[in-house]
């Protein structure tokens, strides 16, 4: 299996250890009302910097609109 | 000169005795009429089918500019109206965000259907004082203010030569002209432009409402589309309404405990709001370093969407820093609201202009004035954009236009399309605050070059052309307008479903039908043309269901109930979807579901299209956007994210960008953009049932109830 995961439609690289909070630094996603789903499940906030993400998983960070 | 003074050179010139308003189910069932060229003053009924098919708000602002106005009724003519009217919803206090009017107009900027949306007392004090809508047409002789006297069941027209033109100080003097006492202030509404209003067409309308705490006016401000021009154009000053005070129920709606209980629900919501959008601490502000995080931030005219060396001096802390944080930041444009986003800027001492040295507050700026007036003219500068957005607000100009029009201003100046001798000595580079605030000086003085750049971006491209300055196709590409509106702040180049949210709009771009960039171009959630046509019906359609009621749409989206995210369609927000549904029944007695409540919308929605067509407009080739706003005009515009655009070409396009010309890179890529946003516009026309040239078609009005004859007359032949 390739070490990558994705990231809303976009592959990226996975490393061993990677969290959720590790996936959204890498992405750069600093907006506060997300939405994160690993693999269909969602992630609670408190739990982002814990979470592992598996090699291959299917990661859907949500940003929720405001402003506009 | 005092107060007593200024009001004793008021002359009267007509005076109208009305019966007292009784509102039930939050509509008077009447409108309020006033001709200023012949001083009529009449009132007019709200019949139910009026409510059936226009709601209110924005509703009944097309109905009544349809009705009063022909196909070819032009912003000056006499004939043109400005119509105020705040909706069903508007004025209870036991829900956030529920005090806004939308004013409609003739466009002097577009030619055709212009709606606002704003903030302040006066909507739903003249809801209060008797009357669902107020319909200004025809013109005075000389300035005159118009008032609707609560207290006294008086509407006058007076000639009101002496008072101030300017907003900041005009909203003062007729706040302590027509109230009792300091605690009567309160009660007054005032509703203003400014002297640039007068010389340019990009003319906005303040709404005031009184601050207790601060003792001072505060202004809300209705921008969009120049309708202060037209309001000065009547030679109206101000509009007046005297309230008589709240009371817990003045709509006196069908279930107010409903009401109440969703209230409350909300306002235990806003205790997230630290964690969420600090809307009470910062305003709409908080976006600044989050749109530059996502290359949304316009940056010298929409070419770049961020400047990661420069955004720390226009940060939202530092908006935070100089916005005065009150006791639990209670600061709301209407009663009972806790968001509470209306920041001000207090004891700021101007540094340029004709208050030069005077200390002033500032309301504002939010997220658009700081992105226009800052980012998209170069200028990183939270005080100048302070500076600007004071004096666009005295002066009554929009700052979002003001924004984008100086910004196309500065790139031609860059591109030698203007130059010192052509500006009238002003070097307009990116960056250069004081010229940009001398032309704003200009636009209010009526001379020099901000005579020609208050006329908007479209007005300049053409002038520009034809004086043989610049290529009319470069200034077409980075001009920043559509329908001959200027661009709301967001950098739309990637999201291909916002650019039809900005160039598919009635009234042209501004992000108020739809924003889905994150939705789009961050999620990935819309991927195919059907997705992307289905996020333009849905939320266009919502939108404007704000409009229709009275209701402000921060709340709506701005917070978000702790299980939101758990919900099925969280970009929704179902929960207070679902507040909207039992408020809208609350108040009206009426019983709709989410369903219905898109309906109504598009009922609106659909009339205002038809609105434009019945003008020669509403069709596809005016829904046409420049191609700054969908992608690279520019070589440094290219290079600026050259692999980011190579990969696209790559992966997207089929296109090996490897040994080609950067002059065929853009070629490829902008005819595959362009290609796109066709496919677009047929996806989204298909889905809101109109034809491949923009046309609602007769089955569908039929469908959705808006099949009136003289809807049907307009499309007949267009089918």
């Amino acid at each position: 299996m390739e070490r990558t995961i994705t990231v809303n439609g976009n592959v990226i690289e996975w490393s061993e250890g990677m969290t959720v909070a590790d996936v959204l630094n890498v992405m750069k996603y600093t907006f506060k009302l997300l939405v994160i789903h690993v693999n269909d499940e969602i992630i609670k906030r408190e739990e982002w910097p814990s979470t592992l993400v598996p090699q291959g998983a299917e990661v859907k960070v949500i940003h929720l609109m405001s402003g506009g | 000169m005092s107060i007593a003074e200024l009001k004793a050179k008021h002359r009267l010139i007509r005076e109208w005795n009305y019966t007292p308003g009784q509102i039930f189910r939050g509509y008077n069932n009447r409108t309020l009429y006033v001709n200023l060229t012949d001083n009529t003053i009449a009132e007019k009924p709200v019949t139910q089918h009026m409510k059936d098919k226009f709601v209110g708000g924005k509703g009944f602002g097309l109905k009544l500019l349809w009705d009063g106005t022909k196909p070819e009724t032009k912003w000056n003519d006499p004939e043109n109206e400005i119509v105020i009217s705040p909706g069903p919803c508007a004025g209870i206090t036991q829900y956030s965000g529920a005090g806004k009017s939308l004013v409609v107009s003739i466009s002097p900027q577009t030619d055709s259907i212009m709606d606002s949306n704003v903030g302040g007392y006066f909507g739903p004090y003249m809801k209060f004082n008797g009357f669902d809508a107020i319909e200004l047409q025809g013109k005075a002789q000389k300035d005159v203010i118009i008032i609707i006297d609560g207290r006294t069941n008086k509407v006058t027209i007076e000639e009101a030569p002496a008072e101030a033109m300017d907003s900041h100080i005009l909203a003062e003097q007729l706040t302590e002209m027509y109230a009792l006492d300091e605690k009567d202030k309160i009660n007054i509404a005032v509703v203003s432009a400014g002297s640039a209003a007068d010389h340019s067409l990009i003319g906005m309308l303040n709404f005031s409402f009184y601050d207790p705490r601060r003792k001072l006016c505060r202004l809300k401000q209705a921008g969009r589309g120049g309708i202060g021009s037209v309001f000065r154009d009547k030679k109206i000053k101000a509009l007046v309404a005297i309230g008589t005070g709240l009371k817990g129920d003045l709509n006196n709606v069908a279930d107010m405990k409903a009401i109440q209980e969703r209230g409350q629900r909300f306002n235990k919501e806003m205790k997230l709001d630290d964690q969420q959008c600090e809307m009470r601490t910062k305003g709409t502000a908080h976006l600044m370093e989050i749109m530059n995080q996502y290359d949304l931030l316009p940056t010298k005219n929409f070419q770049y969407g961020r400047d990661d060396s420069q955004i720390a001096n226009i940060h939202s802390e530092v908006f935070k820093s100089k916005f005065t944080q009150t006791w639990k930041n209670l600061e709301g444009c209407w009663f009972g609201c806790s968001m509470s986003c209306a920041k001000a800027v207090d004891g700021f001492e101007l540094k340029t202009g004709p208050y030069k040295g005077q200390k002033v507050i500032v309301d504002g700026p939010e997220y658009e004035t700081a992105a226009g007036l800052g980012s998209n003219c170069g200028i990183f500068d939270a005080d100048h954009i302070i500076e600007a957005n004071f004096y666009c607000d005295t002066y009554g100009v929009c700052t979002i236009t003001v924004g984008t029009a100086t910004a196309f201003v500065m790139e031609c100046y860059e591109n030698g399309i203007l130059n010192k001798e052509r500006t009238g000595g002003l070097e307009l580079n990116f960056g250069n605050s004081s010229s940009a605030l001398e032309l704003l000086h200009q636009m209010a003085r009526g001379e020099g070059f901000g005579l020609i750049a208050g006329k908007g971006v479209r007005y300049m491209k053409n002038y520009f052309a034809e004086k043989g300055w610049g290529d009319i196709k470069f200034m077409n590409d980075i001009g920043m307008e559509n329908k001959g509106l200027e661009y709301s702040q967001y950098v739309s180049k990637e999201s291909l479903a916002q650019q039809g949210g900005y160039a598919m709009t009635n009234k042209g771009p501004q992000h108020d039908e739809a924003w889905l960039i994150f939705m789009d171009m961050v999620n990935n959630q819309i991927p195919t043309f059907e997705n992307k046509a289905e996020a333009l019906h849905y939320f266009p359609m919502f939108r404007t269901w704000f409009g229709l009621q009275g209701f402000c749409k921060l709340p709506w989206n701005d917070i978000e109930p702790e299980n939101n995210r758990q919900t099925a369609e969280p970009a929704k927000v179902p929960e207070h979807v679902e507040s909207y549904v039992i408020i809208y029944n609350a108040v009206t007695g009426n019983n709709i579901d989410k369903h219905e409540l898109i309906r109504q919308s598009e009922r609106v929605y659909n009339f205002q299209r038809v609105f434009n067509i019945r003008r020669g407009y509403g069709l596809r080739k005016h829904d046409a956007q420049p191609y700054r706003a969908a992608g690279p005009v520019t070589k440094a515009e290219y290079l600026s994210r050259e692999a980011f655009y190579d990969k696209q070409l790559k992966e997207l396009v089929n296109f090996d960008p490897a040994g080609k010309s950067l002059e065929e890179r853009m070629s490829v890529m902008r005819k595959y953009r362009e290609d796109r946003y066709e496919q677009l516009l047929d996806a989204v026309y298909e889905r809101r049932g109109w034809t491949k040239n923009g046309v609602p078609k007769i089955e569908h009005l039929k469908n959705i109830g808006m099949d009136l004859p003289e809807v049907i007359e307009v499309v007949r032949p267009l089918q």
